[in-house]
């Protein structure tokens, strides 16, 4: 797939239908793959690469990059497309000037698994039939592809492009997730309980900005969180109310246009499941309003921008859940 | 060297916390280690590093440092500085300890940040050398033996035993001050650990990265590279790199209304984030490129200029690991290098 | 939960009242005698669907025990459709905010409309009944700002 992606590549460039395309970069070890332009044939041979572990979702790039002269070709998964589509309803991409790619989903692969495995020195890293050979200094090891999935990708949405202009490999289907069964486990516990499991995450967070940075959904070019005026731009989190602060009003900013991506959690340094807080919204939004996936269209008006006339009272949180 | 055997380290840690706060790297429920302060009963983690490094002790990421309070048209100022309470920090790994050094730099020379001296002052440092590093480790281009680490004291592992050995006086008082644990012991098996440990880091893949072309001298070279702008494109700006690093010490400060007063506090601040160096008529690094550039021109070569060719890197490959779009120094520094 | 008895401690409720319906409301009640208790704080915004989450949040932070938004009936909103927005908001809110581990009975929306003096200051009274029960708030407060 990566061979016929840098081909294909090759040809819109040369024949000028793009200018500049959006892929992944080779990194140092098997495992640190950037997000990159490359704009030659010459590069995209050098350093494109597309395998397990080309998890980012590039499409936040594409608000900077479509505004540029010249088309721009962008590889997304489907995932991604969601992201891309939120990113045209919004007005924040130039879709015209993006020329999208579809191609296959993962399961993409979490360096942070194969390492809490005490596996280190790594050199490099092959599939073979759904066992992963690690070649480390210390020697060989292995482990089942299975368990190193990214969590994101274990509880995958949908394999369907929702947006594309040339589609490589098959089209996909909507999935049976489970993405809401931890969300249940936690609305299930006491109140007790659940304070004190948010507390013992979100006491880890360094206000390192990655996941704001990250997501597709944060575009704001002054964020709240950075105007001195808005009274909350605490930059790093001097006490307990600060660290749940920051993630509650990230969580409500982008509620009902979240497409549940998973770069949140992904990429956060501490691991802290912060798709947990948006999932939690998705599923009160599905329940109280109707069912709704941001980015599955581009012309739905999100959820928190509409109304009707018998929604719910804000009472209903009494006799949800477990107190 | 005097040495204590691994079946007794509970013993050895209930000792030295009996006396003073300890610290030590503990893992976490999700895999990561972290340091906590030691509670009978825990065990110190095997991991390589922590996430977050050791500077958090002497620069923490939040630290009040004077109250005001109002009244009518008066402000009464309010001294908050504490003496530190006496401190051990446990298993620090000798990149960590390196920065140490580094940061002196910065906080002890003149004016001296009272703070952060009182906090080093009352801290000791034993540190324990590597015996497993990761092929994101590159200590050793910036001068650092991995298995002989600075600190006041150092511990090394050979598997059974951890020996210990001070490095100046305040080593040799923690030495001291748990001497009736430790024994005498045969350091041969230890020397073998070190060669292997050696051997391992010739084999790295990041064994050959040198600091050669790096240095004051190559100011203008850098500065104007045209490599920033492919190096800095996918730079999200976030600051997870300044805030996992040991040797980052841009701090900023702010005011905080209580209600009831005013809290002036200082706090982590990244000059990857875009009000860093924000005046009243903007920020004069304008886009992501000069942010980016800044932070590894800092670390390569004006941080060597003004401090007799130091580096400001250590090479602990935390922002190798951490980096939400996996770049990194050592990235910089391979295309920089490649003309 | 906590079930606090203590009938020294007096709660700190934080009342945002739209000025169309829920304040001329509070009026209506202070001008009939109605007695509610003087723990609640009102602050006065046009439509009760100016009330940002933030709002919410700092008024936790600024040591409020509880906080209650008051506005006009759903279809009675000054602004025709303000009120809408804030039941959908408030109800997200308020969901994740119990999701985090708050206490649930800190917080409440109530529709009280100009002529309803006797349902607001009942309104306040129960609530802070209800506040007064659970203690202070130590979930959501930030040490910085308790009173010394």
């Amino acid at each position: 797939m990566q061979k016929a992606m840098i081909e294909r590549a090759k040809q819109l460039l040369d024949d000028g239908t793009v200018k500049r395309v959006i892929g992944w970069k080779r990194g140092e070890f098997a495992y640190d793959i950037t997000p990159a332009v490359f704009e030659t044939a010459d590069e995209l041979d050098k350093d494109f690469v597309f395998d397990d572990f080309t998890a980012a979702n590039v499409s936040k790039y594409l608000v900077k990059e479509s505004s540029k002269e010249g088309k721009v070709l962008a590889f997304l998964k489907p995932c991604d497309t969601y992201s891309l589509n939120q990113l045209t309803k919004e007005h924040r991409v130039d879709r015209g000037n993006i020329y999208v790619i579809g191609i296959p989903g993962g399961p993409k692969l979490d360096i942070e698994k194969i390492k809490a495995k005490g596996i280190t020195g790594i050199t490099g890293i092959r599939n073979e039939n759904y066992t992963l050979k690690i070649e480390t200094i210390y020697g060989e090891e292995t482990m089942p592809f299975y368990e190193a999935v990214l969590d994101k990708c274990a509880s995958c949405k949908s394999k369907k492009h929702v947006t594309y202009d040339e589609l490589m490999g098959e089209e996909g289907d909507i999935l049976e997730s489970n993405r809401f069964d931890m969300v249940e486990k936690l609305e299930n516990m006491t109140s007790q309980e659940r304070y004190d499991f948010w507390r013992s995450e979100l006491s880890k967070c360094i206000r390192c900005n990655a996941c704001r940075n990250v997501c597709p959904a944060c575009t704001c070019e002054n964020c709240v969180f950075d105007n001195p005026k808005s009274g909350i731009d605490n930059k790093a989190p001097a006490d307990s109310f600060e660290e749940n602060m920051f993630h509650i009003i990230r969580a409500f900013h982008v509620a009902g246009r979240c497409t549940d991506c998973g770069e949140c959690s992904r990429v956060c340094p501490q691991h802290i499941p912060l798709h947990l807080l948006n999932r939690k919204f998705i599923k009160d939004i599905n329940s109280f309003y109707g069912e709704y996936q941001a980015g599955a269209d581009t012309t739905s008006k999100a959820p928190l921008n509409e109304y009707t006339t018998d929604d719910c009272e804000a009472s209903i949180v009494h006799e949800r859940g477990v107190e | 060297m005097l040495k204590v055997s691994k079946s007794k380290l509970n013993e050895l840690f209930d000792a030295i916390a009996a006396k003073q706060t300890l610290y030590l790297p503990v893992d976490r429920n999700d895999g990561a280690s972290e340091y906590k302060k030691y509670e009978s009963g825990m065990t110190m983690s095997k991991a390589l590093n922590t996430v977050r490094s050791a500077k958090d002790f002497f620069f923490p990421q939040t630290e009040n440092l004077v109250d005001f309070k109002m009244e009518g048209k008066n402000i009464e100022v309010i001294d908050v500085r504490k003496e530190s309470e006496d401190f051990v920090i446990f298993g620090v790994r000798a990149c960590d300890a390196r920065s140490f050094t580094i940061l002196d730099k910065v906080f002890l020379s003149d004016p001296v940040d009272s703070f952060y001296k009182n906090r080093r002052d009352h801290g000791t440092v034993v540190t324990m050398a590597c015996t497993r590093p990761a092929e994101t480790c590159f200590c050793k281009t910036f001068g650092i033996d991995p298995t002989v680490p600075e600190g006041d004291c150092a511990c090394f592992d050979d598997g059974e035993n951890i020996f210990f050995l001070a490095h100046n006086d305040k080593g040799q008082k923690f030495v001291d001050s748990i001497s009736s644990l430790l024994e005498e012991g045969d350091a041969r098996k230890l020397a073998d650990v070190q060669e292997q440990a050696r051997a391992v880091m010739e084999r790295l893949p990041l064994a050959k990265l040198s600091t050669e072309n790096f240095g004051g001298d190559k100011l203008n070279e850098y500065f104007n590279s045209d490599k920033w702008a492919g190096l800095s494109e996918s730079c999200l700006g976030c600051g997870t790199c300044t805030f996992v690093c040991p040797t980052c010490q841009c701090y900023d400060i702010k005011d905080f209304n209580t209600g009831k007063g005013i809290k002036r506090y200082r706090c982590w601040d990244s000059c990857m984030y875009s009000d860093f160096t924000k005046m009243a008529h903007g920020n004069p690094r304008l886009t992501q490129l000069e942010r980016f550039r800044q932070r590894f021109m800092h670390k390569l070569v004006y941080f060597p200029a003004n401090n007799n060719g130091e580096f400001g890197c250590v090479g602990c490959g935390r922002c190798l690991s951490k980096c939400p779009i996996s770049m990194n120094i050592v990235k910089v520094m391979k295309a920089l290098e490649d003309k | 939960m906590q079930v606090n008895d203590n009938k020294d401690f007096q709660p700190l409720i934080v009342a945002f009242c739209c000025n169309w319906c829920s304040y001329a409301g509070a009026d209506l009640s202070g001008t009939n005698r109605l007695n509610y208790p003087t723990n609640v704080k009102i602050i006065r915004v046009p439509c009760s669907c100016r009330v940002n989450p933030m709002f919410i949040l700092r008024a936790f932070q600024r040591g409020a025990d509880g906080v209650i938004l008051c506005g006009c009936h759903p279809g009675d909103c000054h602004y025709t459709s303000g009120n809408y927005f804030t039941r959908r908001r408030m109800t997200l809110l308020f969901s994740m905010l119990d999701f985090l581990g708050i206490e649930r009975d800190r917080t409440r929306v109530e529709w009280v409309s100009a002529a309803e003096g006797a349902k607001f200051a009942a309104t306040m009274n129960e609530f802070t009944e209800a506040v007064r029960k659970l203690g202070p708030n130590r979930r959501l407060e930030d040490l910085r700002c308790r009173k010394q």
